[in-house]
């Protein structure tokens, strides 16, 4: 038999989950079903803002079926609040949820009741009998659009500002050659997970237990939130995670329902179940993006750039959930990018409107930063007579000035530095790879109707995020493996990459083993899946765990064959000694298994990093745009699988691409969310973006972990914006078409080449 | 209240019959009854494409087709295209290609790829890109999975050529 080992980590290895996909065989939260399973349906409110003077449920609770109607008023004099999970800054304090609406609503969708049934059908025909009486009062839809208080302690709507920076910024400028401002935005969108969330909550009244099925993302965290909202220990709850259809940052932080479903099931002493159905997905789960910048740069009339301001304007929604203000600070944060920018000054102001809370999607803050920026440098070097190209390779960070500190930028972090990395081998090597210098003659050019336009938009981006994982692996009586780790898996194929990393540690085949995750039962304590941080926290803990097991095996082995330890070697499942002498695993743990557990812990986030570019078209008679080529090239230190890498770096360049044509939470000004069904807010299809390209490279494995990995699930998003509006500027100058607000859709380029048009003719 | 009536058909070949109220879903009956829950639901209003299966060889959206509508019909969901330790030739190349991540939208693409390369299994990159945009997947970006489906049409070439002989 061959040794296995070291063949699986940096092989794209298929993925151990996909037999059980493809054959219909996975288990998500509306495929459970249990004995005396209710239904349950959730009344939302139909108005962006108004008091609630009454509610009637009589008529639904006189239907057949129905169970249960509950209301703020069911749940107690004091309304639990969602916590801050991240960011906990005090400013947000009052400005967090309640589970369930009791005398204000504040945005279309916020819970109202929770109708409980024999069935889903039931549920959802009570709904339409519940009478609510309201007082409406008038919505906020802008910043600073109204001189409606939303909250009785705000005059302004204002949550939180701050100003953040380092070096003086006020001193470049003053001495800067040239400077430019431009004003810039992101439209509200969300990350839209084919599967919409889902719960089922069971309680055992005698054992006083609750088990709730279908947490995912940060379950330990949710399992404390619930317990307290609950008024139970933490150990009678279990959150159990089971396939999950996609997070990209929404799903698993936790929502009312997390808290209403248990409560619900409490309450009825009855397994109840909540299926959430794709309109109330879209007006319920964390919208985010809808950031907007004033943005200003600083530059020697060489394109040397001296400083750097920027005004960051986020629009928070109806409240400030689990996230805080992750969204604007990381907008902030990743102003300056990987760029040599010596005086740096950033703000914050977090406005509160009437609409659904937002929250992280894939690439939070990165994506908006890296668009403005990105623009800003397109505009700057063109006023100075500099190539694009030319005016980055002259302001990127060099290796030689890295690990490069940006500290200061996000008022409740600490100090951090981007880590490791050639960012102008990374940027050439994009270059080379749309052919910039073959094509950039093709830049605005009129060609069968249609003009070209080649983009560039680099970026770093954080990953990684502490402080800790947990794992544990045991070696079971037939020999097999079994991994546990406290990371969750929303179908980004941790499971396999977890896998691979245990395969080789100990030297086992891959189809022996078996990976568990997330759930409250496995470990003491997990932390979850974020920030790109399970293989870098997760995969390092199952590797601490497996080199455990290891020594175990080895000690075991040298017992069993009378060997010491250094004549013993671990080959394909066996252990061997240099006398011939082996035994197989299987009959090492016979008797009784073998367990480890592993830990990691790191506060040092890792720095990915990496350029894209984007060739496309712009019909200006219509206003349509294609994208010809694209290819983003990363830098994500190790990568476990090549293939999953790459795979969540297209699907991540495709997400992004639905960011800048497509993805689009429109709001009237009312506060009506318009396009709450997926006929009307559009995704990206097969059909959209066929031509795409990625290249992980890795170059510069990550100091912070014994992997060596960098976060790489993101990396294929957040640079999306920056390229592909730079191209569509490139493509439209000759028009004098300048970009500064997403999406980019038809209608909305046809109107800027008008309008263009239309201005050069009156000054003429 | 309830007026469930009997429908029968057939499921991946075998004889299936439900009692369901009149507004109950092809999907649903098919999940809840038969718990085939293999066919997911995602949008329940026909655009996402993560319900649908096979009807007399056509790919419909079972969120779409009323369960009494089925009635003598022959459907084929993904459980019946391959099980996890025999996986069929379209399910193979999935795998092969990494054409999913979460697994979520994959019983309807695989359904919608299997209705077309039965029919077309010659069918270009363009054809299958066209078929293929009535269905909604968040994680891959579709380029593994057209890759997958490109792939696997020599094997349906095959069972169209076994089956003319």
């Amino acid at each position: 038999m061959s040794d296995v080992a070291k063949l699986l980590v940096g092989s794209a290895v298929e993925r151990m989950e996909d037999a059980r996909f493809l054959s219909g065989s996975g288990n998500f939260a509306d495929d459970l079903a249990v004995e005396g399973m209710l239904h349950a349906a959730i009344l939302r409110s139909p108005i962006a803002h108004a008091r609630i003077l009454a509610i009637d449920a009589s008529a639904a609770l006189a239907m057949p079926g129905i169970r249960s109607v509950i209301t703020a008023r069911d749940i107690g004099d004091v309304i639990p609040i969602i916590p801050l999970r991240l960011a906990p800054l005090p400013e947000f304090e009052p400005f967090r949820q309640p589970v369930i609406a009791r005398d204000k609503l504040r945005y279309v969708g916020e819970p109202i009741a929770v109708v409980v049934a024999d069935s889903r059908a039931l549920a959802e025909d009570a709904l339409e009998t519940i009478g609510i009486e309201f007082e409406a009062l008038s919505a906020v839809t802008e910043r600073g659009a109204s001189a409606t208080p939303l909250f009785d302690f705000t005059e302004d709507n204002v949550a939180l500002r701050y100003d953040a920076g380092f070096g003086n910024a006020d001193k470049a400028f003053a001495s800067a050659d040239y400077v430019r401002t431009e004003r810039f935005s992101v439209q509200r969108h969300t990350a839209l997970p084919m599967e919409t969330r889902g719960l089922l909550a069971e309680w055992n009244s005698s054992a006083g237990r609750l088990v709730v099925t279908g947490a995912t993302k940060v379950t330990f965290y949710n399992r404390r939130a619930l317990a307290q909202m609950l008024g139970l220990r933490q150990e009678d709850i279990d959150l159990i995670e089971i396939d999950v259809g996609g997070g990209f940052g929404v799903r698993g932080e936790f929502y009312p329902e997390d808290f209403l479903i248990p409560f619900a099931a409490r309450k009825l002493a009855r397994p109840v179940k909540w299926i959430e159905d794709r309109r109330e997905h879209l007006m319920a789960i964390n919208h985010s993006r809808d950031v907007a910048c004033e943005l200003s740069l600083a530059c020697r009339s060489d394109g040397m750039i001296l400083g750097l301001r920027g005004r960051i304007f986020a629009d928070m929604g109806a409240y400030i959930r689990t996230n805080g203000g992750v969204v604007p600070a990381k907008a902030a944060q990743f102003l300056p990018g990987p760029y040599r920018i010596p005086h740096v000054s950033v703000s914050v102001e977090a406005f509160m409107t009437s609409k659904t809370p937002v929250g992280t999607y894939r690439g939070p803050g990165r994506f908006e930063a890296n668009f403005f920026r990105e623009r800003l440098i397109d505009m700057a070097a063109m006023d100075l007579g500099i190539d694009v190209a030319e005016f980055r390779r002259k302001n990127l960070i060099t290796e030689e000035e890295l690990p490069y500190p940006i500290d200061g930028l996000v008022p409740y972090e600490g100090p951090t530095s981007y880590d490791t990395g050639d960012y102008v081998e990374v940027f050439e090597r994009a270059l080379k790879e749309i052919g910039w210098t073959e094509k950039r003659h093709l830049q605005g050019k009129l060609i069968d109707g249609v003009r070209h336009g080649i983009g560039l938009g680099c970026f770093v981006e954080s990953g990684g995020a502490g402080p800790k994982e947990n794992a544990a692996v045991t070696l079971e009586r037939d020999g097999s493996l079994t991994v546990v780790v406290g990371s969750s898996v929303l179908g980004q194929g941790l499971e396999t990459v977890l896998g691979q990393i245990a395969a080789d540690t100990l030297s086992l085949p891959f189809d022996r083993i078996r990976v568990l995750h997330g759930s409250t039962t496995l470990l003491d304590e997990g932390f979850g899946t974020y920030h790109s941080r399970a293989v870098v926290m997760g995969g390092s803990a199952v590797l601490d765990a497996a080199t455990r097991l290891r020594e175990k095996i080895l000690e075991r082995a040298s017992n069993h064959l009378g060997r010491p330890n250094s004549e013993l070697k671990i080959v394909n499942a066996n252990v061997i000694a240099d006398n011939g002498a082996s035994v197989s695993f299987a009959a090492l743990a016979t008797d009784s298994e073998l367990q480890a557990d592993g830990t990691f812990s790191n506060n040092v986030r890792t720095y990915s990093y990496g350029t894209h570019a984007a060739h496309v078209t712009v019909d200006p008679r219509t206003g349509a745009v294609k994208i010809l080529d694209y290819i983003a090239v990363e830098d994500v230190g190790r990568a476990i699988n090549p293939a999953i890498v790459h795979g969540q770096a297209i699907g991540a360049i495709v997400q992004g691409l639905g960011g800048v044509f497509l993805d689009h939470l429109i709001y009237d000004d009312q506060g009506q969310l318009l396009n709450a069904s997926l006929a009307d807010y559009l995704v990206p299809t097969a059909s959209d973006f066929p031509v795409l390209r990625a290249v992980t490279l890795e170059l510069r494995p990550s100091p912070s972990n014994p992997l060596g990995a960098k976060g790489a699930g993101e990396g294929g998003i957040v640079a999306v914006a920056a390229a592909t509006a730079n191209a569509v500027a490139a493509a439209l100058a000759p028009l004098h078409v300048e970009i500064h607000h997403l999406p980019l859709t038809p209608p909305r380029l046809w109107r800027l080449i008008k309008d263009a048009r239309e201005r050069r003719t009156n000054a003429a | 209240m309830t007026s469930a009536r009997p429908v029968h058909f057939t499921v991946n070949g075998a004889a299936a019959t439900v009692a369901v109220e009149p507004r109950t879903t092809l999907a649903d009956a098919l999940r809840n009854e038969l718990r085939l829950t293999g066919t997911h639901l995602g949008c329940e209003h026909g655009v996402c494409g993560a319900c649908t299966v096979i009807v007399d060889g056509a790919a419909v959206r079972g969120c779409l087709m009323l369960a009494a509508q089925a009635e003598g019909c022959e459907v084929t969901t993904v459980e019946g295209l391959g099980s996890a330790a025999h996986l069929g030739a379209l399910q193979l190349a999935f795998r092969k290609h990494h054409a999913l991540q979460c697994g979520f939208c994959t019983a309807g693409i695989l359904a919608t790829a299997h209705a077309l390369l039965t029919d077309e299994p010659q069918a270009d990159e363009d054809r299958i890109r066209e078929v293929i945009s009535g269905n909604l997947c968040r994680c891959t970006g579709y380029l593994p999975i057209i890759a997958a489906i490109m792939e696997a049409r020599i094997a349906y070439s095959d069972v169209q050529r076994e089956a003319a002989q």
